[in-house]
């Protein structure tokens, strides 16, 4: 039988994997999937929790979450072409301007 | 009435103001002659309230504002002008007016001619504070204002370099200056302490409530009281041991010497025991009291004996100064108040016309003090020579000038008093006080004209400036005639001071006494000086002639003992604790957050994937933070 824990271990584990994924990964695009992958992990956890709780907030702030990271990932797009059409790269090491 | 007395206190301050704001231009004569008038004014309104106070008997308090009021402590800016006060007030102004008109003459070719007007101004705003306070907090306002204000003008040349002179140690005015506020500073700590005990024993400082409420303590208070006070009036007043400052204060322009350190400010200690009388005067503090008059007497004699052998004109009337004010002292502390400030206010005005005679002098002589290099002077300054000869004579104590009457009566009550120790160390001294004045009167204006060889050409001062000196002359002449009338003045607040039968019996063979003594002064000075200046190397090499001429090796004494040692512990102090330990504690702290910041700066890197990865550490060391707190609590 699935129960609470594997939801939460799954989140876990997804959170983990964006977590890495923004401490590893230069690209900036892939940053960007990485802190997606994290806001979902929170959505499952969120989920799982409010039907565990048989409360139905948990799973109306998921959507919630959803809704707002669709927003940002237009805003977020965006400026990533304006970058990558101003300096051609992606790569955080390159886009390092502002060293002190 | 009370207007008069804000005008008298203030107009002093508005000249000093007003002097201020030109301290940054080049000379303007009217800045002297603005501040002259307003002294002038001061006066006039003295002078109003003296005649009013002595016509209705009647004591003018002002309460201008509250000062201090925390708890049970209330400290008013109040005034008080009555018998004691106004004669101060009356002398001060008097004496300042005459000073500021002199200054403009005397500093006319100094360059910071507006500045000099601003300080002595100042000065006589703190004077008139000291005087006129009606409390012991207010008198402290203007003690130590006018300490300020005489070290301002001792060290107003303070670009002269140290010079050595020929018997003194090399000092310059910036260090006689510090000199004098030093050892004032030593000394007010006393007085401090004495307005302390009082407070704390009787919880006011207001004269009119103290005083009544001495009756009630017990004798251990009010003895510490009175040498706490004494003390502080030692350093004002340049008592033995705190005296060497004054000869050394000679440093400063001849009118602040003439101004505050002869006529007001080094008098402030005798007006203190005089305003504190019912202390002193207490059957409890007997015994200090005639310390008092023994001290004053001591250095009545001791600064006579070096004024014998000086050589500098100013240091000489210096010397007599102090040993003036051993007079003051010597009858305060008799109990004779009131001829205590009959004789200061006596010699305020000769004193000062003598120092602004040296004034002249020294203008004349291109600055020279020796007086070993003038001689026959009198021909080419007249009325300078006419001055001085006159404040001489008063100084002797010759007859009928003033200086007879008010010293003659502290040699009668000394007599009256039974110590006969004390008179006669008093006569001698005036006749030494007599030998000294008519010894630089004859080796500066009589005699052959040694200064030709130095290729000077002395000239006579203004005239404005001798008109000017004119009421200080006349005052020096004619002050000793309203003794009688002084005495009812002042003795409708001060006590009563009598002469018993015997002494009274006896007065005019003590007078005769003490006239034969000054006389003979006069006729040994004019023996060995007026045919000119005949030098003994026999003499000069005594073992007397060269103590005295080294005011008894003192100075050099405090240089070892007391600089040299302190000098040698500063530096210890400095560069074993200062430097190995505060500084270098400071200098750690500071190194550790250089270093740290040194080390963390390059988290900066401007590389958003670094700053990522610190943000993460950040949030999982707040979160493992945050579980051990939550685990332990």
């Amino acid at each position: 039988m699935i129960g609470l824990n594997h939801y939460l271990i799954i989140s876990g584990l997804l959170f983990a994997i964006g977590l890495m994924g923004v401490v590893r990964r230069k690209n900036l695009l892939m940053l960007f999937f990485s802190t997606e992958i994290m806001l979902n992990a929170a959505n499952i956890a969120l989920a799982a929790a409010g039907h565990f709780y048989n409360d139905l907030s948990g799973q109306m702030f998921a959507f919630f979450v959803i809704a707002i990271a669709a927003s940002e990932v237009a805003v977020g797009l965006g400026l990533l072409i304006l970058i990558y059409k101003k300096n051609g790269t992606l790569d955080l090491d390159d886009l390092a301007t502002m060293k002190g | 009435m009370e207007i008069l007395v804000y005008i008298a206190l203030f107009a002093p301050f508005v000249s000093s103001l007003f002097a201020l704001m030109f301290v940054m231009v080049p000379k303007q004569t009217f800045v002297g002659i603005v501040a002259s008038l307003l002294l002038f004014i001061s006066f006039l309104a003295s002078a109003t309230l003296a005649y009013h106070i002595a016509m209705t008997n009647e004591v003018i308090h002002v309460t201008m504002m509250d000062w201090i009021v925390v708890g049970d402590l209330s400290i008013p800016f109040g005034f008080v002008a009555d018998h004691v006060s106004v004669t101060m007030m009356v002398v001060v102004s008097l004496v300042s007016t005459v000073v500021h008109i002199y200054s403009i003459g005397y500093m006319d070719h100094d360059r910071s001619f507006n500045r000099f007007f601003s300080y002595l101004s100042a000065f006589v705003f703190s004077m008139m504070v000291l005087v006129m306070s009606d409390n012991f907090a207010g008198l402290f306002i203007g003690w130590e204002g006018v300490g300020v204000c005489s070290w301002l003008l001792i060290g107003f040349w303070y670009h002269k370099k140290d010079v050595t002179r020929d018997i003194n140690p090399s000092i310059s005015p910036s260090w006689a200056a510090n000199e004098a506020f030093i050892m004032n500073r030593i000394a007010d700590l006393g007085m401090l302490v004495g307005i302390f005990i009082i407070f704390w024993n009787t919880g006011s400082l207001q004269y009119d409530e103290v005083f009544p409420k001495l009756a009630e303590l017990s004798p251990v208070v009010l003895i510490t009281a009175a040498i706490a006070l004494f003390i502080g009036a030692m350093g004002k007043s340049a008592q033995f041991p705190l005296h060497t400052w004054l000869t050394d204060a000679m440093e400063g322009p001849t009118p602040v010497s003439a101004l505050i350190h002869a006529a007001t400010m080094v008098t402030a200690g005798v007006f203190l025991v005089i305003r504190a009388n019912p202390l002193f005067g207490m059957e409890e503090v007997a015994g200090v009291s005639y310390f008092i008059a023994s001290l004053g007497t001591f250095v009545a004699f001791f600064a006579a004996s070096m004024a014998l052998v000086n050589r500098d004109l100013k240091r000489i009337i210096a010397f007599s100064t102090l040993s003036q004010l051993g007079y003051m002292f010597a009858a305060a502390g008799l109990g004779a108040y009131w001829i205590a400030l009959f004789h200061l206010a006596a010699h305020a005005f000769f004193k000062a016309l003598l120092f602004l005679g040296a004034g002249n002098v020294m203008h004349a002589m291109h600055d020279e003090l020796d007086i070993f290099k003038m001689g026959a002077l009198r021909k080419k300054m007249r009325w300078t020579w006419l001055y001085m000869g006159l404040a001489s004579l008063a100084l002797a104590g010759i007859p009928p000038l003033a200086g007879f009457f008010s010293k003659d009566a502290i040699i009668e009550s000394a007599f009256n008093e039974g110590s006969l120790i004390l008179w006669a160390m008093l006569v001698i001294t005036a006749g030494m006080t007599a030998f000294y004045s008519f010894r630089q009167v004859f080796l500066t204006f009589h005699g052959d004209a040694r200064y030709k060889e130095f290729g000077i050409h002395p000239h006579e001062m203004y005239t404005y400036v001798l008109i000017g000196l004119s009421p200080l002359a006349i005052l020096a002449a004619i002050a000793g005639f309203g003794k009688d009338w002084f005495e009812g003045f002042i003795t409708n607040l001060l006590p009563e001071y009598e002469m018993s039968e015997h002494t009274h019996h006896l007065a005019s063979i003590l007078g005769a006494i003490v006239l034969a003594f000054a006389v003979g002064g006069i006729l040994l000075a004019a023996f060995k000086y007026i045919r000119g200046l005949k030098r003994s190397e026999k003499t000069e090499n005594s073992f007397i002639y060269r103590l005295l001429a080294n005011q008894y090796y003192i100075p050099q004494l405090y240089a070892e003992m007391i600089s040299k040692p302190y000098a040698e512990l500063s530096s210890i102090f400095w560069k074993s604790i200062d430097m190995k330990i505060v500084d270098a504690t400071v200098d750690a702290i500071a190194n550790v957050v250089y270093k740290s910041g040194d080390g963390s700066r390059k988290m900066q890197s401007g590389n958003l994937s670094n700053y990522l990865a610190w943000m993460i550490f950040g949030a999982v060391a707040l979160l493992i933070a945050a579980l051990i707190s939550s685990a332990i609590g």
